[in-house]
């Protein structure tokens, strides 16, 4: 027709096809990952006529490009012409859900997912529903795989509008009977992972009747892969019964789950517990949780200890109020003492982790008595992650007995971790500074923390300096502007003269973060006149810190401060022999209004080059 | 199926009971020790009963006279269940000695004595060989677990172990075993069993169940395609799932001399198996630890039936490291091994593609991918192949060839390919002095091309711009169509309305037909 005129515009969408051919697999993938623009210039006839069908074919291709292509076709509702077109898309989607590699396969799996959505029921039971059936009866484990995660949504849709939704859902049990019981373990898997979903969209007579049998099937299978799987199923389907049947249908099962032989799946139980505590209720926690949580918490393995001791907290706390005290005390916080003297570390810091919330649980007397000795020996253990869990959570027992009690313990701890041989572990110490320092008062901070505080900032490591920097500001906003210029300042502007220049960098960078807290009075005397000073400096990465500074404090100075002693230092800076000192001076100068400028001074100085330059020396000095 | 299943499912279903409860005394104490055992699933469950009942060495097999030597061996099978704690180093060492010799002892006897495997001892044997080694294999102690660089975890109890797999192959290889006897407790459950042992992190332990698993494929003909389907599944959860076992080379290993006796013409489920889970297997993050298996097990495929050769160079070429350099080059590997094997009628039907990828390679930046890649041109074989259909490979090649002997950083690849481009004008001067001249021209052809296609994409993304505010303006109208089908006069790619679709509908449909 119009092709063979030349016209410009035509050109284009004859070559889309060889993008999406192209030989180059990047080139193929980026033209895939732009599938919705070439749908739109086709418009959604030829999109559905022309390019679904090719895509059907190129099947085989790429994993990652079948992984893009499934990830647009879910959103490619409305490029093929609306809901009442959708299902055009079943048929690549159908093809991308038996590939091989999972990646792709989940994600064709869920585009069908969001496009099941958008189907009506009667276009879900004439192309939905017969898709998930072909797949669950396909030959190859892929395709009976990916039918096991649509069971869930297209049968509540369906159930509900249609005159043979008694007869599909039937039928849908059964395929996913069948899946339950396949022969590859890959299957059993899937099912396994998806039984509690599909449960929650049948009635309750269904669940009971058929769903049930199937879990207990699933939770003694040969493979812990597939048990432990069923763990997650059971508590699904545990909120979905009412209580009277929780004894019968599920709880046998769930006990086994919890003795398993396969530590994988005594895992499963401990990780999933919350949910569990919450399924059953109060009677049963009482009487079958507590002891099998009991046992997790003893567990051999160290990786289901762990996961059981992260519970510990929400455990208790879920417990029926009127028994909580009684039976943490005689039950959980004998293990709980077991566990801080575990052998292994990562039990321990996940004990850690939480233990301290237990004191808002137990009361005032109960934590003086039995927790605090554990807080103390946790305070004192030989992994720093241990004591930096301990710290990071004191504001819990503040509530309930003030941090005093602790503060013997605590201070050689926090020296300690302060002092760490790992920048990580001091890190992370710093950034529990301000609250320690609210809890403890100024008075107790001045006396032990605070040359703590003032050391870091002298720290070999950037990091280190500049969260040092960070935690004084946050100290100042809480001891406020007079407390800072009586104990920091002074320090920090100590430090101008120090013969290392970083550490008169630092002083730079604490004047940086301190001047907004400060306020006017004390940056304009005390401050001021030490950066003014510093631009002097004989090296040029402190001096073009001084211009930055300046610009950073200059909005908490007053103009006559600026403009008779910041703008001529400035200047001076402006024609620094050194490249970078000249950039941030004019850059300074320019960004706080100072002067008009002619710009071409400023773009003339405003190089690629010694931005690059800036950026290399910087990420090299600390 | 008393026989497969091991004690220790017993064991704690006992413990459990006596767990709930907790605080005795005895519960600490039970809980200190269990702490100090951590690392075998095994042991830590066998430890929460009472402590391992103490064994008495029993008089030697051999001073007994044969009609109480029947007994007195079934007797020490029965000693030989009892489990001993190896991370528990002071208690129960006499014991653990009594053991151990006795485990020696019966090594011995089933190796040395003719007419000793009666029919009762086979339930026996197989009930004392699957408590000491059939457990759930413990979390790994080093949760980032890199068998190439870190040293494995091995086994603690293995002093008693190492025995019981070495009396298991012994009774296995004597001259008496019956087959058709042992079936009945050699069984799939405990070929399964035994599967799972493979990803035991220690490589000795590993080593004696690939024995005990060849000798059982070797003798049970029924488990056969048993035990084939359980490998594929290990194999595809590995690749697809989870990317960790620690025994993948040792099955390959089994299957390299397993496919070896396929008989011809191959039946559908090996070839599946080549395809659907050998060639994928390259994809795996730790192919280097058994890719020379791997590459065995497919160069035998392709040895057996050669019209293989295609549909396998292929599936390399499809899963071809993107990034990773050290793959890249084992992949070159397997390669020329198939190339040495390849038949002249295969090789011109994956020469194209293939050469494709061998220009990329010639032209990696990392020069042990292009090295790897020029050696090529040593072999004999493959130099033949190439002169023999230089027509097709010289123009694949010249490009890359002729761009990095200039270019390429390194000097030894500069030579190497040098010398490599010396071949090629010697195998047909004349094809090679018109690559030579057209060179300049294809580079700016290309060059072109590249322009062209970032002009169709601008333009593109332009008409997409235009597009988004219909889209916007019409999403309500979608919402309500939806809701009633009756209105779709309004539709939003209605062409009057749609700038795109009115440039694109003047283009012959035929285009996607190419």
């Amino acid at each position: 027709m119009a092709g063979a005129e030349g016209d410009d515009s035509l050109y284009p969408i004859a070559v889309l096809i060889d993008e999406l051919r192209n030989e180059d697999v990047q080139l193929r993938l980026n033209s895939i990952k732009k599938l919705s623009t070439i749908a739109l210039a086709l418009g959604v006839e030829r999109t559905r006529t022309e390019l679904l069908p090719f895509l059907t074919d190129t099947i085989y291709d790429e994993d990652e490009v079948l992984l893009a292509l499934a990830e647009q076709l879910g959103s490619f509702t409305v490029l093929v012409g609306g809901p009442e077109f959708v299902h055009c898309l079943l048929p690549p989607l159908e093809s991308l859900a038996t590939v091989e590699e999972t990646v792709v396969r989940d994600k064709a799996v869920e585009s069908l997912r969001k496009i099941s959505q958008e189907h009506s029921p009667v276009d879900l039971e004439v192309h939905f529903v017969p898709l998930v059936k072909r797949l669950a009866s396909g030959d190859w484990f892929t395709s009976r795989t990916s039918a096991c995660g649509l069971f869930g949504v297209c049968y509540p849709r369906v159930s509900i509008m249609t005159h043979t939704f008694e007869s599909t859902l039937i039928t849908a049990v059964m395929h996913f009977r069948t899946l339950c019981s396949d022969d590859t373990p890959m299957v059993r898997r899937a099912a396994s992972s998806k039984l509690g979903e599909f449960a929650k969209v049948l009635e309750l007579d269904y669940v009971k009747s058929d769903i049930i049998p199937l879990f207990t099937a699933l939770a003694s299978d040969e493979q812990d892969s597939v048990r432990l799987l069923a763990v997650e199923a059971g508590v699904s389907i545990a909120a979905l019964l009412p209580q009277e049947d929780l004894e019968d249908l599920v709880m046998p099962t769930l006990r086994q789950a919890a003795e398993d032989k396969s530590w994988r799946v005594r895992y499963m139980v401990a990780d999933k517990f919350s949910e569990l505590q919450k399924a059953v209720g109060p009677e049963i926690t009482k009487n079958d949780l507590v002891p099998a949580f009991q046992n997790l918490l003893k567990d051999c393995e160290a990786e289901v200890r762990t996961a059981a001791a992260n519970k510990v907290k929400v455990f208790c706390e879920s417990l029926p109020e009127d028994s909580r005290e009684t039976i943490i005390m005689t039950h959980i916080l004998p293990c709980v003492k077991e566990l801080v003297s575990d052998t292994n570390q990562h039990v321990k810091s996940a004990l850690a982790s939480v233990i301290m919330g237990l004191s808002t649980i137990l009361g005032k007397d109960n934590t003086v008595e039995h927790l605090l000795p554990l807080f103390l020996v946790q305070l004192k253990d030989e992994y720093p992650e241990v004591r930096l869990n301990i710290i990071s959570n004191l504001d819990c027992v503040n509530e309930v007995i003030g941090i005093r009690q602790l503060s013997q313990s605590l201070l050689p701890a926090i020296v300690e971790l302060a002092e760490d041989a790992k920048w990580r572990v001091r890190l992370a110490i710093i950034e529990y500074m301000p609250l320690l320092a609210g809890q403890l008062g100024v008075e107790f901070f001045d006396e032990k923390l605070n040359s703590l505080c003032m050391a870091w900032l002298i720290d070999h490591v950037y990091a280190i300096r500049e969260a040092a920097t960070c935690n004084l500001m946050k100290l100042v906003e809480k001891f406020g502007a007079e407390w800072a210029q009586n104990t920091i300042v002074p320090k920090v502007l100590g430090m101008a003269n120090d013969s290392n220049y970083l550490h008169r960098m630092t002083t730079l960078f604490c004047i940086n973060a301190l001047s907004e807290v400060c306020g006017q009075e004390i940056t304009t005397k005390h401050m001021l006149p030490v950066v003014l000073k510093m631009s002097t400096d004989q090296v040029a990465n402190v001096r073009f810190n001084v211009a930055r500074c300046l610009q950073k404090i200059g909005p908490v100075l007053d103009s006559s401060a600026l403009q008779a002693e910041v703008k001529p230092v400035l200047e001076k800076l402006a024609t620094d022999q050194d490249m970078d000192v000249k950039y941030f001076a004019l850059e300074a100068i320019s960004g706080m209004y100072l002067f008009n400028l002619p710009t071409y001074i400023f773009s003339e100085t405003f190089s690629f080059s010694s931005i690059l330059f800036f950026f290399f020396s910087f990420s090299l000095s600390p | 199926r008393v026989v497969s299943s091991p004690p220790a499912l017993e064991m704690s279903a006992i413990s459990a009971s006596e767990k709930v409860d907790g605080f005795t005394r005895k519960s600490v104490r039970k809980a200190q020790r269990q702490r100090g055992c951590q690392g075998s699933s095994q042991f830590a469950a066998s430890s929460s009963r009472p402590a391992a009942p103490e064994i008495s060495a029993l008089p030697q097999l051999k001073d007994a006279s044969s009609t109480e030597q029947h007994e007195l061996f079934m007797q020490k099978l029965q000693q030989c269940c009892v489990m001993f704690d190896f991370y528990d180093t002071v208690t129960d060492l006499k014991s653990k000695e009594t053991k151990r010799a006795t485990l020696s002892e019966l090594v011995d006897y089933v190796s040395t004595n003719r007419g000793v495997l009666v029919e009762p001892v086979y339930p026996e044997i197989t009930t004392m060989v699957s408590t000491n080694i059939f457990r759930t294999l413990p979390p790994s102690e080093n949760p980032d677990f890199d068998p190439e660089e870190d040293e494995p975890t091995l086994e603690a109890s293995w002093p008693h172990m190492q025995l019981v797999y070495e009396f298991f192959l012994r009774f296995l290889e004597n001259p008496d075993f019956q087959p058709s006897t042992a079936k009945r407790y050699i069984d799939q459950k405990f070929v399964l069993q035994l599967l799972e042992l493979f990803d035991t992190e220690d490589p000795r332990e590993r080593e004696f169940i690939k024995t005990v698993l060849h000798r059982i494929y070797g003798k049970f003909l029924g488990l056969r395609a048993f035990v084939r389907k359980q490998i594929n599944n290990i194999f595809l959860r590995y690749i697809y799932e989870t990317e960790h076992f620690n025994g993948v080379a040792e099955l390959l290993e089994i299957l390299g001399s397993i496919i070896n006796g396929f008989a011809l013409p191959l039946k559908a489920e090996h070839k599946q198996f080549l395809m659907k889970i050998l060639i994928p297997m390259h994809t795996a993050k730790g192919l280097a630890l058994f890719h020379a298996q791997l590459a065995y097990c497919v160069v035998q495929f392709i040895e057996k039936d050669p019209t293989l050769t295609e549909v396998v160079v292929r599936g390399l070429l499809k899963f071809w490291p993107k990034t990773c350099s050290q793959k890249e080059v084992m992949f070159l590997g397997e390669i020329e091994e198939i190339l040495d094997v390849i038949e002249p009628t295969q090789f011109k039907k994956i020469q194209e593609p293939l050469f494709k990828q061998i220009s990329k390679c010639v032209s990696s930046p990392h020069f042990q991918v292009a090295e790897r890649a020029l050696y090529y041109w040593n072999n004999e074989y493959i130099l033949s192949l190439i002169e023999e259909n230089n027509a097709k490979i010289l123009p694949i090649m010249f490009g890359n060839l002729y761009r990095i002997s200039k270019e390429h950083w390194n000097p030894t690849i500069v030579a190497l390919v040098y010398n490599v481009l010396k071949t090629l004008m010697e195998m047909n001067s004349k094809l090679f002095d018109e690559l030579t001249a057209s060179y300049k021209c294809d580079r700016q052809r290309e060059k072109k091309k590249e322009q062209e296609r970032e002009e169709l994409w601008r333009k593109l993304d332009e008409l997409r711009l235009q597009e988004t505010s219909a889209i916007q303006n019409n999403r309500h109208e979608i919402q309500f169509t939806y809701s009633n089908n009756n209105n779709n006069n309004n539709n939003l790619h209605d062409k009057d309305e749609n700038p795109a679709a009115a440039i694109t509908d003047r283009i012959e449909s035929n285009t996607w037909a190419k």
